[in-house]
């Protein structure tokens, strides 16, 4: 069993938890529909086509409309706070939140005593919270782009927005990055950096880089990093280690932006129906049953 | 509705060093002038004395929650009373991201501040693509900028809420700089 935790941009949509499934091109979760697109229906988007190739799994989906104001992401914390006895899941993933500490500690220790913890992955906001907390060991997997990476490496940042210049620069290296993240104790178990390369590194440091094929038009298209947490958690869920995961996630998303053909204008939806058939090609090539 | 949904649930946590920014005024009076408007608007915040590595203003700060630095900037200012400084409490000395990296695809460009980037098509300007970010505003700024021109397009500074609004904001800024030019 997989679970989601984020927000969609619509202040509107209510707190609700339920299975999600996708009809005609939509996200559907407890008879309320989603557009797939940027942020958290991206994910989720990817995570359902990925499963069409691994076999079927349940994905509950926690997701409540959230605009930036904070409302709907606290709504979830409260929930899933107050209902621990739901949460019974293999792989569970926190995306896009409102980056709150205090929330952040009361879900981790509620995680923490369950009798068995699930594999944590984090991305976006909920990534923020959880290095501010200084507890981001605690989590098996982050997936920050290049410039989440630089915010992860910067002990003093308390937002990307504040990250320091001589850390955001170009001309730092990923992995000198990514070695900085791990000596403040700022990153999960498993990182898997998005951008030009995909890094798949840990404490000891860059375990595997994706570089091919090489589809530029990516980087500017919103949602192409939360397709690969989506493929990840989707592949994490099924038991495979988190290193392998993430590497053919990787690889995966790439195959399916270059099927796709992109221009930086085209929208991840394209990129998202591409993903069985690049997942297969993949699954082939690295001998993964 | 909303502001009243932040205050009631603010008032059931608190918020960690990390979570907190510093506005800086020139003087007493703005100080107060602040104070009022904000607790007004139903914000959780808290007159102090500044950090000693605060070097310029008065002898007051207000603490407030740093990630609603663009609200609460946004409301000062439409009252007339903008910080000339605001910082995060735990390290005053940050600054907020002023590099800018541009990235040149031929008939797009892209401009990135900090984790948010922006995306232009040169010919139209219309705006192709917002990507990054983690805070849940940016899918709600993506649907509110995405397919229209930057003359068009409202300025993320005005409806974003948060720091990544606020970084997809500067991003914007630079980017109407970029389109004079063309």
């Amino acid at each position: 069993m997989l679970a989601v935790v984020g927000t969609v941009p619509d202040p509107d949509f209510p707190l609700t938890i339920g299975k999600v499934d996708m009809v005609e091109n939509r996200l559907r979760i407890d008879g309320r529909y989603v557009q797939v697109n940027r942020g958290t229906p991206a994910l989720l988007g990817a995570m359902v086509n990925t499963l069409k190739v691994l076999g079927p799994k349940d994905i509950t989906g926690f997701i409540a409309g959230d605009i930036g104001l904070g409302d709907g992401s606290r709504d979830l914390y409260q929930y899933l706070v107050e209902n621990r006895s739901q949460i019974d899941f293999h792989t569970i993933v926190f995306h896009y939140l409102q980056p709150d500490v205090d929330w952040h500690n009361r879900i981790l220790f509620m995680l923490n005593d369950l009798k068995k913890k699930p594999v944590l992955i984090a991305d976006a906001g909920f990534m923020y919270a959880a290095k501010m907390s200084g507890q981001a060991q605690s989590y098996d997997l982050f997936t920050p782009d290049v410039g989440e990476l630089s915010f992860l490496a910067d002990e003093t940042a308390p937002h990307p927005f504040y990250t320091r210049g001589f850390i955001l620069h170009d001309d730092n290296k990923v992995p000198d990055l990514i070695s900085r993240a791990y000596l403040h104790g700022n990153a999960a178990k498993n990182l898997l950096v998005k951008g030009a390369t995909d890094y798949i590194a840990d404490k000891s440091g860059v375990i595997f880089s994706v570089d091919n094929p090489i589809v530029e038009a990516m980087e500017a298209m919103g949602g192409t990093g939360d397709t690969i947490t989506g493929i990840v958690t989707a592949l994490a869920g099924t038991g495979i280690p988190i290193s392998k995961a993430a590497k053919i996630a990787a690889k995966v998303n790439r195959v399916a932006g270059f099927n796709a053909k992109p221009t930086p204008a085209t929208q991840v939806c394209e990129i998202i129906s591409h993903i069985p058939r690049a997942l297969e090609k993949v699954l082939k090539e690295y001998n993964v049953q | 509705m909303f502001k009243f949904k932040l205050f009631k649930e603010k008032k059931q946590h608190h918020l960690s060093r990390a979570e907190l920014g510093i506005l800086v005024f020139e003087n007493t009076s703005e100080v107060i002038a602040a104070q009022k408007v904000l607790l007004g608007n139903d914000w959780e915040i808290r007159v102090m004395g500044p950090p000693p590595e605060i070097q310029s203003g008065c002898d007051l700060v207000i603490e407030f929650p740093l990630i609603q630095e663009l609200n609460i900037l946004r409301l000062l200012e439409k009252e007339g009373i903008p910080p000339i400084e605001t910082v995060p409490v735990t390290d005053p000395l940050l600054q907020p991201v002023d590099l800018f990296q541009i990235k040149d695809f031929g008939e797009f460009l892209m401009i990135r501040a900090a984790n948010m980037k922006i995306t232009v098509e040169k010919s139209t300007q219309l705006i192709v693509n917002v990507s990054g970010g983690g805070c849940p505003d940016v899918p709600y700024l993506a649907f509110m900028l995405v397919g229209k021109t930057m003359a068009q397009a409202p300025n993320p500074l005005d409806i974003g809420h948060t720091l990544c609004g606020y970084a997809l904001g500067l991003a914007f800024k630079e980017m109407q700089k970029k389109c004079s030019q063309w």
